[in-house]
């Protein structure tokens, strides 16, 4: 195989040398593939979900996301919301729920690929879905952030609720509510998908870095 | 072959991978997100309760300080519902003259609500949706509104002779009218005024099934609002029964599969339909089998004597599955439009039959396992029991001692009797307990009278069979009575309310409009024990007839299932404004008003319309959640409307009054509450608004 290529994928496996320790090379592939369906599977299962008490809702109100959509008493929440002059939680993060499952599959992808090279740039690869839990976080905050810090000013109740940055985890409270918001077993799944991948590249640089190192060692002598 | 150590270590930490991630799926809370909604605060966990010599000092205090004893404690413990926690039993009561069905829990006896039925009212939005209101317009007979009914006995409609929390009927005594309660919203749903008749008694008693809802009647007139002298009374007066067939799947009563049965002109009284053992039979009292026409101005003995003359009267045994045949094949004759099985026919068909039973008699009550029929005495100190096998051989056997003026067969009264039991003075109406026991009011007395039935049935009862075992002083003058489920196949016991008609000195005074008195007794026990142990006073009505349900049948809904749900058909209705499609649109002098309410606001919240327009007004509730309930009335155009979540209404008036006038929201719906208003403008057919001497 040819110099940049052939550096970028990294050496193949000789026959031989695959019989001979077939765990070794499998490891590394069977890793990558249970992240994968771990992400995938996360798509399915919530991300992130706010509960919100108040005297007049004794069962509580709840807010469930999904990587690609929202459910739960969103509609009543928006109703509440609009008396401090928030805006819809339906206009928030459109176009990441839009694209989320492209992005996984994306990611599922990428990291089918990162299984086939065998060069340390198999980690470019996987960098997003290793970074996609943080990304995730980093998104839901701007989202409560920019929608918490810009109240429409001639809502019903804009003079006693000033602009605030909601709580993204945790415990919190507006008005007569208190919120307690926690991440869901979807995120806890990216995580655990990043996890394996990190994992993965353990098996991964104990598997290919010595035919890597042979072939140079061979290139140069 | 020798394993990796590696790989070993790999495989591994690929399984507790699996396994996290197994236990991070089934450890989400995405589940009770979604579904398992926790109640706070409502469902404390009951506690076994032992009260330190600090807490018992504490309340023999409060005790002493309130002048209750030891068994008002007792009782106040066995009543006592802490906030939030739920009733073990609905009460549907009548609500007498004001044409209403209350709802009461039980056993903290709480009103829970009242549902209108025969009588408008305002905070249900029942008949105030201006001109053609459909419920004014239900309640029209012969082309005017009786905005106002007698209810008396509430059904709840069953399924194999048990309350299946379905349906409620309850009938109008004063105007012959039925009304039909979907117990989904507890709105009334259809009203049917008898074609036949001018007033009844007899409604509503329904079939195990609830194929049929039984109107019974009461006072013979000419069927189909006839004329006739008194003088005419034997040839031309007529009692009757009817029949109404009830659609199940459509929550309505079928009026073109219904039909009535002509009957003589004695005065039918109450119904109750067979079950198991008598299924396929329903059976009607009467009195004034004498026929008495009364006239005490023209020196005749008054009804109340010459209707109680005779020694004894008839209870009427229909076969209604044979009336259903005879209704089927064609046999029946049209009155008033409405088809009628003639009393030859019934005759000839083996529909009818009567019994001897002790002169005017009032409830009879069918036991649990449908044997027996328990006719209670009202001028009789005792309760008498016919039984079904009696009865079905002596139709067979034709053991009649005779038969009426009308030639309908009277069986042989010692020939069906079963029994005979004296238990006081005025007993009217008996219900049934799970532990072999029958209660009857006893109205003379002011008494519940517990005694133990016979049969299988009766055999639970250490008495014996047949037997009075207790009565309970009620305060005063008891009507009906009703035990929890107490009409049913499968009686529940624990609770009896006694309909006290007189409360007298039981409550302050409340001038000399008294209200009437709910008892609650405490059947828990078998035996002398039978307390009562809470009074509600009802002022708002006299009821008659009440049926006690299991709360947990009930499948009541919180909000309806979808904005702009149509509650009269129960389905969505494609009018209904949704959210960006309000506005005023005109067509002429037709102008139609397409509306949203949301907590806290109308839109629009400026509606123009010229004098003169003609108006249909839509409003759709926008809101989802648990009683967020908004009104909308305009003042003097006699509008006011509930409008709970999701409901759709439509109402329709004439702008002739012009002038500006504000609408609001007439619940307290939230903290904006009073903002949630606009303005109706009505601007004068002369142009702008002119000084009034111009």
């Amino acid at each position: 195989m040819s110099g940049f290529i052939g550096a970028l994928i990294g050496p193949r496996v000789p026959p031989e040398e695959r019989s001979r320790r077939p765990l070794r090379y499998l490891t590394p592939t069977l890793i990558f593939m249970l992240a994968r369906v771990v992400l995938l599977v996360s798509i399915f299962v919530p991300y992130w979900h706010m509960e919100l008490v108040a005297p007049q809702y004794p069962d509580g109100l709840f807010l469930t996301a999904y990587c690609n959509h929202l459910t739960g008493d969103v509609r009543e929440i928006d109703g509440l919301n609009h008396y401090i002059g928030m805006r819809p939680l339906g206009e928030a993060a459109a176009f990441e729920r839009a694209a989320s499952v492209w992005m996984i599959i994306a990611m599922f992808l990428l990291v089918e690929g990162a299984a086939f090279v065998h060069s340390k740039w198999a980690v470019l690869l996987a960098i997003p879905a290793i970074t996609f839990p943080l990304g995730f976080i980093l998104d839901l905050y701007y989202w409560m952030r920019s929608f918490g810090l810009n109240l429409d000013p001639d809502a019903p109740l804009s003079s006693s609720v000033k602009p605030f940055v909601p709580t993204v985890i945790g415990e919190g409270g507006i008005g007569q509510f208190r919120t307690y918001a926690a991440f869901g077993a979807g995120y806890w799944l990216a995580c655990l998908a990043a996890g394996l991948i990190i994992v993965g590249f353990f098996f991964h640089r104990r598997a290919y870095r010595p035919l890597t190192l042979r072939a140079r060692a061979e290139a140069k002598g | 072959m020798k394993t990796n150590p590696t790989t070993h270590h790999a495989r591994r930490l690929v399984l507790a991978a699996v396994a996290a991630g197994v236990a991070c799926v089934a450890a989400t809370p995405h589940a009770e997100a979604q579904t398992g909604r926790r109640r706070r605060g409502a469902d404390q966990e009951a506690k076994a309760v032992e009260l330190t010599p600090e807490q018992v000092a504490q309340l023999t205090k409060v005790a002493n300080a309130r002048k209750l004893n030891a068994e008002d404690l007792v009782a106040a413990a066995k009543t006592y519902t802490p906030s939030g926690r739920h009733d073990e039993y609905v009460l549907f009561s009548s609500g007498g003259q004001s044409g209403q069905v209350f709802a009461i829990g039980v056993p903290s006896m709480r009103l829970l609500r009242s549902i209108s039925v025969f009588t408008p009212e305002s905070w249900q939005g029942y008949g105030f949706s201006g001109d053609a209101d459909p419920v004014q317009e239900s309640l029209k007979i012969m082309g005017r509104p009786v905005l106002w009914g007698d209810t008396h006995h509430p059904a709840l409609s069953e399924t194999k002779g048990d309350y299946d929390g379905q349906f409620l009927f309850i009938g109008d005594k004063a105007n012959a009218r039925l009304g039909v309660i979907d117990l989904r919203d507890w709105e009334t749903k259809q009203i049917v005024k008898n074609p036949l008749t001018i007033s009844d008694h007899g409604a509503a008693f329904v079939t195990p099934d609830t194929d049929y809802v039984i109107e019974g009647g009461q006072y013979a007139t000419v069927l189909g609002y006839g004329y006739a002298p008194p003088e005419e009374y034997k040839k031309l007066y007529r009692g009757m029964v009817t029949l109404w067939k009830f659609d199940r799947a459509k929550g309505r009563i079928d009026e073109s599969q219904s039909f009535a049965l002509e009957l003589p002109p004695y005065w039918q009284d109450l119904a109750d339909a067979g079950k198991v053992a008598s299924d396929g039979f329903f059976f009607i009292n009467s009195f004034n089998s004498e026929m008495a026409t009364g006239g005490v101005e023209h020196g005749n003995p008054p009804f109340e004597a010459g209707a109680s003359k005779r020694d004894m009267d008839y209870l009427h045994i229909i076969d209604w599955r044979k009336a259903e045949a005879a209704f089927k094949a064609g046999k029946a004759e049209k009155i008033n439009g409405f088809p009628v099985l003639m009393l030859p026919t019934l005759v000839e068909g083996g529909v009818l039959h009567f019994a001897p039973e002790p002169k005017s008699p009032h409830g009879v009550d069918v036991t649990p396992d449908g044997k027996y029929m328990v006719v209670a005495g009202k001028l009789d100190p005792h309760v008498t029991v016919y039984s079904i096998d009696r009865i079905k051989r002596a139709i067979a056997d034709k053991k009649y001692s005779g038969s009426d003026d009308y030639g309908v067969p009277v069986l042989d009264f010692d020939a069906v009797k079963e029994a005979q039991v004296e238990l006081g003075l005025g007993p009217l109406h008996t219900q049934f307990d799970d532990k072999g026991y029958a209660y009857t009011s006893l109205f003379l007395d002011s008494a519940v009278a517990r005694w133990s039935l016979g049969g299988e049935t009766g055999a639970k009862a250490p008495e014996g069979p047949w037997k009075l075992v207790h009565k309970t002083p009620v305060q005063y003058n008891i009507g009906h009575l009703c035990a929890a489920e107490g009409d049913t196949v499968s009686p529940d016991g624990n609770h009896l309310i006694s309909m006290s008609k007189w409360s007298v000195d039981r409550f302050l005074p409340t001038g000399p409009l008294l209200p009437q008195n709910f008892q609650l007794l405490d059947i828990g026990e078998s035996g002398t024990t039978m307390p009562v142990v809470y009074d509600l006073p009802i002022g708002v009505g006299e009821p008659h007839y009440c049926q006690m349900i299991k709360a947990d049948k009930l499948g009541s809904w919180k909000v309806y299932p979808e904005i702009g749900w149509n509650p009269h058909h129960q389905r969505l209705d494609p009018s209904a404004p949704k959210k960006g499609d309000e506005g005023v649109t005109r067509n002429g002098n037709k102008v139609l008003v397409k509306m949203t309410a949301v907590r806290s606001h109308f839109v629009p919240e400026h509606v123009e319309l010229n004098e003169g327009d003609e108006v249909t007004w839509r409003i759709t509730a926008m809101e989802t959640a648990q009683d967020a309930t908004h009104g909308f009335c305009i003042g003097a155009y006699n509008i006011n409307l509930s409008l709970e979540p999701g409901e759709f209404t439509e109402f329709r008036f004439v702008a002739d009054r012009p002038g500006t006038y504000p609408f609001y929201c007439t619940e307290f719906c939230s903290a904006l509450h009073l903002e949630m208003m606009g303005y109706m403008h009505v601007k004068p057919r002369s142009g702008a608004s002119k000084p009034a001497s111009e």
